[in-house]
């Protein structure tokens, strides 16, 4: 992707997000957020966060091939356990890349 | 706590940021590492950070950008990350919309997770009195810095961490982390198993429509058994009444 689109891509992105940021502080007492949009986004960071972790986990490659020898579903899984017990970022990105490490030095 | 001037109030909100400081810091550093390995200049890495000033949004940018996804299907799934600062912006419209502009525009670009999560209780108990504006401040620059200066950090780490750590990884996981603690309930679960089974199934979908697709079907399923859950509490709560009227 040349620079020039790259920055209109973030422009874009930027834009749009301050726009959501301002949306109800900009239209306070003029338009009310509809009942069924509400609530379906409170379940829009579950789905998105899980559609993103689960292929770059499962494909290491990025390319959609599955292969047998993957060190990465391991360390994912104890990673979120990791996640689950302490709510630490810190922690679940340190044991993570410690099993795989672990993983690729133990197959080497 | 009541503030005599808005100076104290700021300076509160600075402070009570600071202890949520450790979980930013390392998404900043694999966010600059990820976008100097892209192959950006520093220039460009620290203009994506200022405009979009949101770590998951860039990551899953960056993370699609190798990929080759179609700009078009970039744009759209950032955006859609995104979504829940309208849910956030609707919370705080009532004590923030009554400010002039020199200060709602500037506060609205530095609204994050963090300082939404500190101040909402804050906001609608009222304890924070006629300086909250400055509390909110407080916290939301705060924060808007600690993770500029940490992407900062990442850009000028990125070129010296060899291949061979496979840093890549850390994005993943640094998703992981911001996932777990978002699974509340049975359909926020549903709603995380749809979207990601249907992700890894249709990766093959072009221009990472896969992804649009899944993260649509996972609402789908969360909105499907929060439902199916209601209906259930409500049977079971008539069917009490019933028997309280016999």
């Amino acid at each position: 992707m040349s620079d020039l689109a790259l920055w209109g891509m973030f422009l874009a992105v930027g834009l749009g997000t301050f726009a959501m940021r301002l949306s109800f502080v900009e239209l306070y007492g003029r338009w009310r957020i509809p009942a069924l949009l509400s609530r379906a986004l409170a379940y829009v960071p579950a789905s998105v966060l899980a559609a993103l972790v689960l292929p770059a986990v499962v494909y290491p490659g990025g390319q959609g091939d599955f292969v047998f020898d993957n060190p990465q579903i391991p360390a994912a899984i104890i990673a979120a356990w990791v996640a689950w017990k302490t709510r630490s970022t810190v922690l679940t990105l340190a044991v993570g890349m410690a099993v795989l490490w672990g993983f690729k030095l133990f197959a080497s | 706590m009541t503030y005599r001037t808005g100076t104290e109030a700021f300076v509160h909100g600075v402070r009570t940021l600071i202890p949520l400081t450790p979980g930013v810091i390392p998404f900043g550093l694999v966010t600059g590492v990820m976008a100097i390995e892209m192959g950006m200049s520093p220039g460009m890495s620290m203009g994506m950070t200022l405009l979009f000033y949101s770590g998951s949004a860039q990551l899953v940018a960056l993370q699609l950008l190798q990929n080759g996804a179609l700009p078009v299907t970039i744009v759209v799934t950032a955006l859609i990350i995104n979504l829940r600062f309208i849910m956030y912006s609707a919370s705080l419209a009532p004590y923030l919309h009554h400010l002039p502009r020199r200060w709602t525009w500037p506060v609205s670009y530095v609204l994050s997770d963090q300082s939404y999560a500190l101040c909402t209780l804050k906001f609608s108990s009222g304890e924070l009195g006629r300086f909250a504006h400055h509390f909110y401040a407080g916290t939301a620059v705060a924060m808007w810095l600690t993770w500029q200066l940490s992407v900062v950090a990442g850009v000028y780490l990125g070129a010296s961490i060899p291949q061979a750590w496979s840093l890549s990884f850390a994005v993943p996981l640094s998703f992981l982390a911001l996932l777990v603690p978002n699974i509340r309930s049975s359909a926020s679960l549903g709603a995380a198993v749809v979207g990601g089974v249907i992700a890894v199934l249709a990766i093959k979908m072009p221009y990472n429509l896969g992804l649009v697709t899944a993260s649509l079907g996972g609402v789908i399923a969360g909105l499907l058994i929060e439902n199916s859950r209601k209906k259930t509490l409500s049977r079971t709560s008539t069917d009490d009444v019933e028997r309280e009227v016999r």
